[in-house]
């Protein structure tokens, strides 16, 4: 595409490769429009790109080493996800509601929002790329067995699938089961056990070495 | 119309043209209000600009997965648990 008689007061152009995938030059066209109609400020926008990707697994890790080791704690993350996190000095991020959901034996979860990618970013860091996905978004619901399989999870017949869709302003965080023969290991060797996937319900724990 | 946990709730099928929170494959659907959330501002009207008020009161309402797919292969007890906002909501007949 020429640029050499463009007549409009675009400021600068952008950086660009070309192998740069289309979505991007939308999010720049949204970008642009947005700080044109003032809806947000560059430097804000910036402090959330920058908050978003400082964010990972780690945290959410920390909220269920904790929930493993001290039951009450448990009891206050499965009642206030967003309170329990604060306790912790965590930060929950911007939505107004977390909600854990506690695996059993019995019991297993799992997150998709099948209308866009709500997530517990403060929690767990910015999605991965399949968690977006149009096959993981109309899968998750419909043959979510299927999925987990895929993800080397085989759950067995008796136990309830439970999924939860996303849809709206609550956030949802999978504390998934304290893998077996860990009783030695403290809580910073427990947090490492706890992978994303495991937080999302697509995976268990990793087990102990 | 307020709803309260174990309460039936049907989901309305009304179609929506424009930005709306409620999924297609849960319209037409019976569920069962697991929690009652708080109230959000409305995602019909801030997406066109506006503030969202009133606010919305929020359901966690949970579906067997068997009667969300006739085709559904997993275990009998799978279910699945979507937020829906109230005024989707309809007392199941």
């Amino acid at each position: 595409m020429s640029h050499d008689h463009h007549d409009h007061d675009h400021p600068h152009e952008h950086l660009t490769t070309a192998d740069e995938p289309v979505v991007a030059a939308r999010v720049r066209a949204l970008e642009d429009l947005l700080l044109e109609k003032g809806v947000v400020e560059r430097d804000e926008l910036r402090q959330r790109i920058d908050w978003l990707v400082s964010r990972t697994p780690a945290d959410g890790a920390r909220l269920v080493a904790r929930a493993w080791v001290d039951e009450d704690f448990k009891t206050r993350l499965l009642a206030d996800a967003r309170q329990a996190a604060l306790e912790l000095d965590v930060d929950p991020g911007p939505s107004p509601v977390v909600v854990a959901l506690e695996n059993t034996e019995n019991v297993h979860h799992m997150v998709v929002c099948t209308l866009c990618s709500c997530y517990p970013r403060a929690l767990l860091g910015p999605p991965p790329d399949w968690y977006k996905s149009l096959p993981y978004r109309s899968r998750a619901v419909s043959d979510p067995r299927g999925v987990l399989r895929e993800f080397g999870l085989t759950l067995e017949d008796d136990v309830e699938l439970r999924v939860v869709d996303s849809t709206a302003d609550i956030r949802y965080l999978v504390v998934p089961r304290r893998p077996a023969r860990t009783d030695e290991l403290g809580e910073d060797a427990l947090a490492s056990l706890v992978t994303r996937d495991s937080m999302i319900g697509v995976a268990q724990p990793l087990t102990a070495a | 119309m307020s709803f309260t946990p174990g309460e039936r709730v049907h989901v309305s099928s009304r179609a929506h043209n424009g930005h709306h929170r409620t999924p297609g494959y849960l319209k037409g659907k019976t569920g069962t209000v697991e929690r009652v959330h708080d109230r959000f501002l409305n995602p019909e009207t801030r997406a066109y600009g506006e503030d969202g008020t009133p606010a919305q009161r929020l359901y966690l309402v949970g579906f067997e997965l068997g009667d969300l797919w006739p085709t559904y292969r997993g275990g009998a007890g799978d279910r699945l648990a979507a937020d829906v906002f109230e005024h989707w909501l309809e007392p199941a007949p």
